[in-house]
């Protein structure tokens, strides 16, 4: 069955040739369905690997499934290959599980779009790309579907592309994304340096025995790292994740909540020898990085009136939890929690998008309220996500979470606080962005500050908002029961409770960091966690729904601003960034294309002179003759003994 | 005597030289060239090569040369001056290092040589001066008659290839293509639409 | 005084360096092709004096072969300059430059 595995990432990429060729003709809804089928072939056939691979002893739970060789260019050769071990089929699963029940949804949401077909070959392209990236046997292949990725998001996000701030937006996320894609080619080059090679097998193999250089690692490390900063929407590269959300909302659940966003956390979990061969430095970095990220984005996220801006700061704050998780050493934890957020992330954003189909477009959450009235189900499944987010047990985010404050409390306790006041803010905004929604009374019929026109409130009142359809509605359920029953994978009660663990072992080489705290303390911390999280939902209870407290103290204008970041980066970048850029331009067109110019223009000049002796006549030629006869002659002279 | 023959002989050949070098008459050019061949048919029956300078004084002057009268009639004399101007910049300096250069060289070879000739001796051993006949014919019919019917065979074409190349196409003389050297773009081919191809490629 | 090689063989290079010179210094062919058979002859001169030196009948052979091929050489090249300066009189070497580039 693990020969299968290349059913996998074939199926979307069969998927996305047809689509693309005669996917206008199959027109809609039959492009939908051939790409959601596609996408549940393709889970079917992770299930029997997974099967497979589950069934085997902990030891061989590794297989290399190579397809052909690439490139074999001297001392590097890559070949297309797939690397089936626990870590990439857990990726595979929620990935292709999570994705077909988007593509599913997206029958319904982009119903009546003209770009339809379209929609769905973007969607399969992006799929075969982030499964080339998990499955891949090589850095090169993972890069390969990290660009891909990269393009595919660029080309969702803009989908709607004839609305300039569409096209904008998906421009500064590829740009935004190439910086770390730099960091990730600078980590290819120096990986290739040291190991000779750039398989996973020959590098974690050759890293876990000890052979390479603190410094190297560090390095490789560290560059890693900037790629996961830009893929990962961490702090500075995350500018471009609030922006992506100009795109249709199952493109936000998809790719920027369950999937592309967490192959930074992916590389970093994969590549984890090379950090524990690094200085003691790295992981710090990226547990500070992560949870200060964490911090921010929900700081941020309290002040935000677009529903999915919140979600997508939500996200970004998610991530850094996942980056603190393995800045502290808890790879696993960060696995666990990339799933269960996969889940309760999709589900919300989903939900959103039912809730922005209900409202016929209007994505501000003052409008909003009362919707609970109109969407029973949609009201039911955020509910679910909701609890799951905030930390609730026995929800699944509440263990994930949990696990991931164990081992930061482990690292350092400054890092734990500042986990937990996340975790407070996060429940704190996500009750927020439910009672705004759904709970209260309705205001779309209220009338609008600024609005200028008296009658479009009375005009609104008519308009009822409506529940999504089946095809909306059946992958919330289903991603809601998800949400409830995926932390049950990994209970800290007891080692064999800790199964996501077990199953993760071949991957992380006894990478995993032990906790060194007892039980007893990791009861207290969960309880302390808990009742952060309730605290959170309190405050925000009595703020918006029970009008207690007033809501200005908390929605800061410098929360809303996003900490005018935006705002200073473009102005950097329009002033004296930009002269950087030209000078790097003129340098470019002076230096180096002068260069190649130069070389050109001096063979011509050397030309120009070597051609008068090429004047046609005879009596130069017979000079010639006579001049190589006699330094010849003067040649031989010298050099023979007379 | 001999010293004497030989300075005789050597100043007919240099000044003969001279002469074909420095005649503006391309005429006395061609008789100033008679007076060398002649100079060394001399030099040559000093050296006891006796058949050889019989056919030096009969092939060289005799036949050579007059046809190479033959075609300076065919011509035409010119009157152009020659040696008075010269077209190509730095010319004359160059053939100057090239004459001075090859004399010293070779020079330099004669007297520095110490060890003296080295070639292989032997091979077909020389006879004295009256023998020289007999033993040149048995040489060249017996161990070299491969090659001498080649040299046949080389005449041969010679004369037909020499009939070929000369022969008038029909139709008016096309007059000299004048390329000035600057030129880069090829010129008409009128010149050389020459009979068949021999004279070379199509410009 | 005994003439010995070297005087032949240092006639012979004086005669060919005049032709080479005469080769490189006149522009009309005809005169071009005499300094040529002037070079010829030197190298002939040069071959008779080392074969007599030598004792070896094959420097006089060599020279019977060189006079073939000169008469020869001779014949094909006059038919050349025919058949290229009949064209015009005065033509010199210096107006076939049409290959030049």
């Amino acid at each position: 069955m693990v020969d299968l595995i290349w059913l996998v990432p074939g199926l979307p990429l069969a998927g996305f040739t047809v689509l693309i060729f005669a996917g206008r003709r199959i027109g809609e809804p039959g492009a939908g369905w051939l790409a959601t089928g596609v996408m549940g072939g393709s889970f079917l056939a992770t299930l029997g690997v997974f099967i497979d691979m589950a069934g085997r002893s902990s030891h061989d739970r590794r297989a290399v499934v190579t397809l052909f060789e690439w490139i074999p260019a001297g001392d590097l050769s890559v070949d297309i290959g797939f690397l089936v071990d626990p870590l990439s089929l857990t990726m595979c699963l929620f990935i292709t599980g999570v994705g077909a029940l988007i593509h599913l949804y997206s029958v319904g949401y982009m119903h009546g779009d003209d770009g339809f077909a379209r929609f769905f070959a973007y969607l399969n392209l992006f799929t075969f790309a982030m499964l080339m990236l998990v499955l891949g046997d090589s850095l090169l292949l993972t890069f390969l579907g990290w660009e891909g990725v990269g393009a595919c998001s660029y080309l969702l996000i803009s989908f709607w592309f004839t609305e300039p701030a569409n096209a904008t937006a998906g421009k500064k996320a590829f740009v935004t994304n190439r910086i770390g894609d730099w960091g990730f080619m600078v980590a290819m080059f120096a990986t290739f340096f040291t190991f000779g090679s750039l398989n996973y097998v020959d590098v974690l193999d050759a890293s876990t025995a000890g052979t390479v250089a603190q410094g190297t690692a560090t390095l490789i490390a560290v560059m890693l790292l900037v790629g996961a900063v830009g893929k990962s929407a961490q702090f500075p590269l995350y500018l471009w994740l609030p922006d992506a959300m100009a795109g249709p909302t199952p493109v936000s659940a998809l790719i920027h909540a369950a999937t592309m966003v967490t192959s930074g956390v992916y590389l970093l979990t994969r590549m984890n020898p090379l950090i524990a061969d690094s200085a003691g430095w790295v992981p710090d970095m990226v547990a500070w990085l992560g949870v200060g990220t964490a911090l921010f984005a929900a700081t941020i996220a309290m002040a935000q009136t677009d529903i999915k801006k919140v979600l997508a700061y939500s996200t970004v704050s998610q991530l850094g939890y996942m980056f603190l998780a393995v800045g502290s050493g808890a790879y696993v934890a960060a696995v666990f929690h990339m799933v269960t957020h996969a889940f309760f992330k999709a589900l919300l954003f989903l939900g959103s998008g039912s809730v922005i189909h209900g409202m016929d477009g209007d994505q501000d959450m003052r409008h909003y309220g009362g919707l609970r009235r109109f969407m029973p189900v949609t009201t039911g499944t955020f509910v679910v996500g909701w609890l799951a987010i905030a930390g609730v047990p026995p929800f699944s985010g509440f263990w994930s979470k949990d696990e991931i404050l164990a081992f930061a409390w482990n690292r350092s306790p400054v890092l734990w606080a500042l986990g937990l006041l996340t975790a407070v803010l996060t429940a704190f905004y996500m009750t927020r962005l439910i009672a705004l929604t759904f709970a209260g009374e309705s205001r779309y019929a209220e009338q609008r500050t600024g609005e200028e026109d008296a009658e479009a409130a009375t005009r609104r009142a008519d308009h009822t908002p409506h529940e999504s359809p089946r095809t909306m509605t059946a992958p919330l359920v289903v991603l809601a029961a998800l949400a409830v029953v995926a932390g049950f994978v990994q209970l800290p009660f007891s080692s064999s409770t800790r199964w996501l663990e077990h199953w993760l072992e071949p991957s992380l080489y006894a990478n995993e960091v032990h906790l060194g705290t007892g039980g007893a303390t990791q009861v207290l911390l969960a309880a302390i966690a808990v009742v952060g999280g309730l605290v959170g939902i309190g405050v925000a209870v009595a703020v918006y729904v029970k009008g207690r407290i007033a809501r200005e103290p908390f929605e800061q204008p410098i929360f809303a601003d996003a900490w005018r970041i935006d705002r200073s980066v473009a102005a950097f970048m329009g002033g004296p960034g930009r002269r950087g850029f030209e000078a790097t331009n003129r340098f470019d067109g002076q230096v180096v294309d002068g260069a190649v110019y130069g070389v050109a223009g001096l063979v011509r000049r050397l030309a120009g002179v070597l051609r008068m002796f090429h004047n046609g006549m005879v009596r130069t030629y017979a000079t010639g003759i006579g001049l190589g006869a006699v330094a010849l002659l003067a040649w031989f002279l010298t050099r023979s003994t007379l | 005597m001999e010293v004497a023959v030989f300075t005789i002989g050597a100043a007919i050949v240099l000044s003969g030289g001279l002469g074909v070098l420095l005649a503006r008459n391309p005429v006395h050019a061609a008789l100033f060239l008679v007076q060398t061949l002649f100079g060394v048919a001399v030099l040559f029956v000093l050296l006891d090569a006796t058949f050889l300078a019989a056919v030096q004084v009969m092939v060289y002057a005799g036949a050579i040369v007059i046809l190479f009268l033959f075609v300076i009639m065919l011509l035409g004399v010119d009157r152009v001056d020659d040696l008075g101007i010269e077209p190509i910049a730095g010319q004359r300096p160059m053939a100057a290092v090239v004459g001075v250069s090859l004399a010293g060289l070779l020079a330099t070879v004669l007297l520095v040589a110490v060890d003296g000739l080295t070639g292989a001796r032997g091979g077909t051993p020389l006879g004295d001066a009256g023998d020289n006949t007999r033993r040149l014919g048995e040489a060249l019919f017996t161990d070299m008659v491969f090659a001498v019917e080649l040299t046949a065979i080389l005449l041969t074409v010679a004369v037909v290839g020499a009939v070929a190349l000369a022969r008038r196409l029909s139709g008016p003389l096309q007059p000299l293509p004048v390329v000035a050297i600057a030129e880069s773009d090829d010129q008409p081919t009128e010149a050389d639409d020459e009979p068949a191809g021999a004279t070379g490629e199509a410009s | 005084m005994v003439v010995t090689t070297g005087w032949y063989l240092a006639l012979g290079a004086a005669l060919f360096s005049m032709g080479a010179v005469g080769l490189l210094v006149r522009r009309n062919p005809l005169v071009m092709f005499m300094c040529i058979e002037l070079m010829l002859n030197a190298v002939n001169l040069t071959f008779v004096s080392l074969g007599a030196e030598l004792g070896d009948l094959g420097g006089q052979l060599s020279v019977f072969f060189v006079l073939v091929v000169a008469a020869a050489e001779v014949v094909v090249g006059l038919a050349v300059i025919v058949a290229i300066m009949r064209r015009r009189s005065g033509a010199t070497v210096d107006d076939l430059s049409v290959l030049g580039g």
